[in-house]
């Protein structure tokens, strides 16, 4: 039955697509995708991983990539909680290499970070990697060296549970995003530093303006534009690296290649959606299917049905969808500006596919995301004095209606969370544009222009864990503020890039710290910590979520609480792969720790 | 005396130890990382760019002449120290390079969207007196998107003269921009070797359209409009020359 369905697959689809699935490896080809294993020994305990430059295909056009077995996205890393697993890195690369396991508690050692974990893998050298593994869940691995991960070095881990998996499904397909660009990514790079709008096609320009005047009156409009020109900001300004270079891939196929996951109609069917994009958020949807989401980061959580989530660079995401008819669905990923998307589909024979809907209207920045005080502002003359002072109240509890009449700028007042604190006097220096003067809790909010799709879409506060956590009141508090100077592309914390700091941040073994990250710039930014959980608090408890990754939202204070279990030196910085490499980057030192292992 | 001596001599002690020290110490660890010093650090923050652009390179069609104009810039650094370079210079096909002038400056990033530049200018060209120049100016991105660049002047003759440039980008689509453009030059007093009158001297005015078939590579036209002022006017009636000219442009900007 199989066999047949395959070769008739196959012969339905055109050579150029049967050409990329015969480079991929087994995981990500389009196929049946996997079954949850029975055996308890699921896979090898050792690898070996030849890192090396290869040339690919993505949607026809071929590319030179740095790889991981020949291939982009790298083997998949199947692994059993509780096994200890060798991985044997060669580096056939003439430059130093690395990799790094997203998301997995282990040795600091052990973790690949060239400069913090360890020297790096240096060219033609190889390097073993030896942890047990104490988790289990859906993870990523990929180079922490230069822009290799750029080049397309990232690969998917998915840990089988020691015990019954909380999540019962019949079929599972791992699903990995990520951005292509053919360019020189440090040419880019270099790009962006002298021009950073130098990819946003997707700027307001004189038509808007004059569109914009029809919608909302010229009053309104020539003040909004006032007050983004006075702060010499763009709204526009969504993504740094943008489709006009990027395509985006899901599990290596471009949208052209339709990566394909098969089916049984009614069917659960598990999709580990892995965003190992450098640059790029995504918007995840299947219409017709609604998803149950079981996991985020790696870690289970009480299911929660919704029909669309934004998903933060590094962050997981499992869902179960349970497509009961006998046609093809569309996978789609809209890139978060909307300049570009990548499908695939979910059919129950290959070959088959789906409408693909459009890209919706590219979204802007709110005043919000400036971390803007509105009670200071003029907000026009119709507006009552006394109840426009913003900063002072619970803005969930304001009443929306009576906004209607206002004159706001042709701004939609709605769906921002509260004003949980303002910001201090210092304004971090020359390295930070603007600060965010109010802050506001977004944990309800859906991300960057899903407010109005009329429909469900996942917010953080959804994300509560399925089993309880520690209750421990943390000791202490660490804030860190992410910083930002677009014009002359510098990313930092607290204004200072990692070149700047004089010392790692300190966190003392076995403590339990609240750490409060607070978003100045404009841009999301998707704050990793290694090595340690960040407990989301997002109200539920001691069902806080665990998370590697939390992708803070413009103007958003937002905390984790921390188990400061894991001594060493970790890396902690913002996964934009540029924003890292431009210095949004720090090390958090656990002390006491063991040197190295010269 | 003696004594003074000594505390200098334990000062220095003192300061050659510190320096010891943290030079050690420095060669253990990275700051940043706390990891060992000999590792490349984990990311690149601090790398060296460099920019060049040619903003105005363009053939200038006035009454009955034609004549050539460039005005160049670039730097080489990273974020917060740059050396910095500004090259213009016009001239007449008719005749031959009326003048340039050349920049070399330090630039140094003061707040998030300006640098403070000093450095000299010189001079040069067959149409010129040959001068050199003390500069010191303030070059950013103002409010409302306006690129400014204002610079003083000091001559080897001492005197004193200013230069205020602003530019304007005007989106008509995401590749066909206009660009205002103004330069007001000012003097403390009269220069009579250059023609220059006290108070404000001229005024450049222009708008420029392009389109950026790349984002570094844009041809345009424009017209320009440039006009003397007070003395400086009167010095140009004098020497039988315009006081002021309207030119249509054509060029290319880019940058790499």
């Amino acid at each position: 039955m199989f066999t047949r369905r395959h070769v008739l697959g196959a012969a339905s689809v055109g050579t150029g697509v049967l050409a990329i699935e015969g480079l991929m490896p087994a995981w990500a080809r389009s196929g049946p995708g996997s079954w949850p294993p029975a055996d308890p020994h699921t896979g090898a305990h050792e690898f070996d991983l030849n890192i090396a430059r290869t040339p690919i295909m993505v949607d026809g056009k071929q590319g030179t990539a740095v790889t991981m077995n020949g291939s982009v996205p790298g083997p998949i890393m199947r692994f059993k909680e509780g096994e200890t697993v060798t991985i044997r890195v060669h580096n056939q690369l003439d430059e130093s290499s690395s990799i790094h396991w997203h998301g997995i508690l282990l040795d600091y050692r052990m973790d690949g970070v060239p400069g913090v974990s360890f020297p790096g893998i240096p060219a033609g050298e190889t390097f073993t990697y030896r942890y047990p593994l104490k988790q289990s869940g859906t993870y990523w691995y990929h180079s922490h060296s230069g822009l290799q991960e750029q080049l397309g070095m990232y690969g998917p881990i998915v840990i089988d549970p020691r015990d019954t998996d909380p999540v019962t499904y019949d079929r599972e397909h791992v699903i990995v995003l990520s951005d292509w660009m053919f360019k020189n990514p440090y040419h880019v790079l270099a790009k962006l530093k002298k021009q950073s709008d130098y990819l946003n096609y997707q700027q307001r320009t004189l038509g808007t303006f004059l569109s914009d005047i029809k919608k909302d009156g010229f009053s309104a409009t020539w003040k909004d534009r006032l007050m983004w020109g006075k702060m010499r900001m763009s709204p526009a300004d969504i993504a740094d690296v943008t489709g006009h270079i990027y395509t985006y891939l899901m599990n290596g196929h471009g949208p052209q290649d339709n990566w394909t996951g098969l089916f049984r109609p009614g069917e659960r069917v598990r999709l580990r959606i892995i965003n190992a994009a450098t640059m790029s958020y995504f918007n995840f949807r299947i219409p017709g299917l609604r998803m149950t989401v079981v996991q985020a980061d790696g870690q289970n959580v009480e299911p929660v049905t919704i029909d669309e989530f934004q998903i933060g660079v590094t962050e997981t995401f499992d869902v179960i969808v349970t497509p009961e008819e006998d046609r093809a669905y569309t996978i789609f990923a809209e890139s978060m500006d909307r300049s570009s998307y990548v499908r695939g589909t979910l059919a129950p024979r290959l070959g088959m596919s789906a409408e693909v809907p459009a890209l919706r209207e590219p979204p802007l920045r709110s005043m919000f995301d400036m971390g803007m005080d509105m009670g200071g502002m003029d907000m026009g003359s119709t507006a009552k004095k006394p109840a426009m002072n913003m900063g002072e109240v619970d803005h969930s509890k304001m009443d929306h209606s009576k906004m209607g009449g206002m004159d706001m700028g042709g701004m939609d007042m709605s769906g921002a969370g509260p004003i949980i604190a303002r910001h201090g006097p210092d304004h971090h220096g020359p390295g930070a544009i603007s600060v965010a003067e109010v802050q506001r809790n977004r944990l309800g909010e859906p991300g960057t222009g899903l407010k109005d799709v009329g429909h469900k879409v996942l917010v953080y506060n959804d994300l509560k864990a399925l089993i309880p956590y520690n209750q421990t009141p943390p000791e202490r508090e660490v804030e860190l503020h992410l910083t930002g100077n677009m014009e002359r592309y510098m990313w930092s914390f607290d204004g200072k890039k990692f070149s700047e700091v004089n010392s790692p941040v300190a966190f003392k073994l076995g403590e339990r710290l609240r750490l409060i990250l607070v978003n100045d710039t404009m841009m999301e930014h998707p704050i990793h910590l290694h090595g340690l959980w960040m407990e989301l608090e997002n109200g539920h408890g001691e069902y806080l979520p665990r998370k590697h990754t939390i992708s803070v939202k413009p103007g958003e204070r937002v905390s984790a609480l921390i188990n400061v279990d894991a001594p060493g030196r970790w890396a902690f910085h913002c996964h934009l792969l540029f924003h890292m490499d431009m210095g949004m980057f720090r090390v958090v030192e656990v002390s006491p720790y063991e040197g190295e292992i010269l | 005396m003696k004594e003074k001596s000594c505390e200098k001599k334990s000062l220095i002690i003192t300061i050659f130890a510190t320096l010891l020290t943290a030079g050690a110490s420095m060669a253990q660890e990275y700051p940043g990382t706390g990891a060992p010093a000999s590792w490349k650090p984990p990311v690149d923050d601090a790398m060296i760019g460099s920019f060049f652009q040619v903003d105005r390179s363009e053939l200038v069609m006035g009454q009955g002449t034609t004549g050539y104009l460039w005005d160049a810039q670039g730097w080489i650094g990273a974020d917060y120290n740059k050396f910095w370079f500004k090259f213009e210079g016009e001239g007449d096909f008719d005749s031959r390079l009326e003048g340039a002038e050349l920049q070399g400056l330090y630039s140094h990033m003061v707040s998030p969207f300006f640098d403070i530049q000093a450095g000299i200018r010189q001079d040069v060209g067959p149409g010129v007196k040959p001068t050199t120049y003390a500069v010191v100016g303030l070059q950013g991105l103002a409010p409302y998107w306006f690129e400014v660049d204002s610079t003083i002047f000091l001559s080897d003759d001492g005197d004193f003269t200013a230069r205020v440039e602003a530019e304007y980008d005007i989106l008509f689509t995401q590749r066909l921009i206009g660009q205002p453009r103004v330069e007001f030059n000012l003097a403390a007093q009269d220069v009579q070797q250059l023609g220059i009158g006290s108070g404000l001297s001229t005024v450049e005015m222009g708008f420029r359209l392009r389109y950026e078939f790349k984002r570094e590579f844009a041809p345009y036209i424009g017209i320009a409009w440039q006009s003397a002022i007070g003395n400086t006017a009167d010095f140009r009636r004098f020497a039988g020359e315009q006081v002021s000219t309207t030119s249509l442009v054509a060029g290319i900007r880019l940058w790499f």
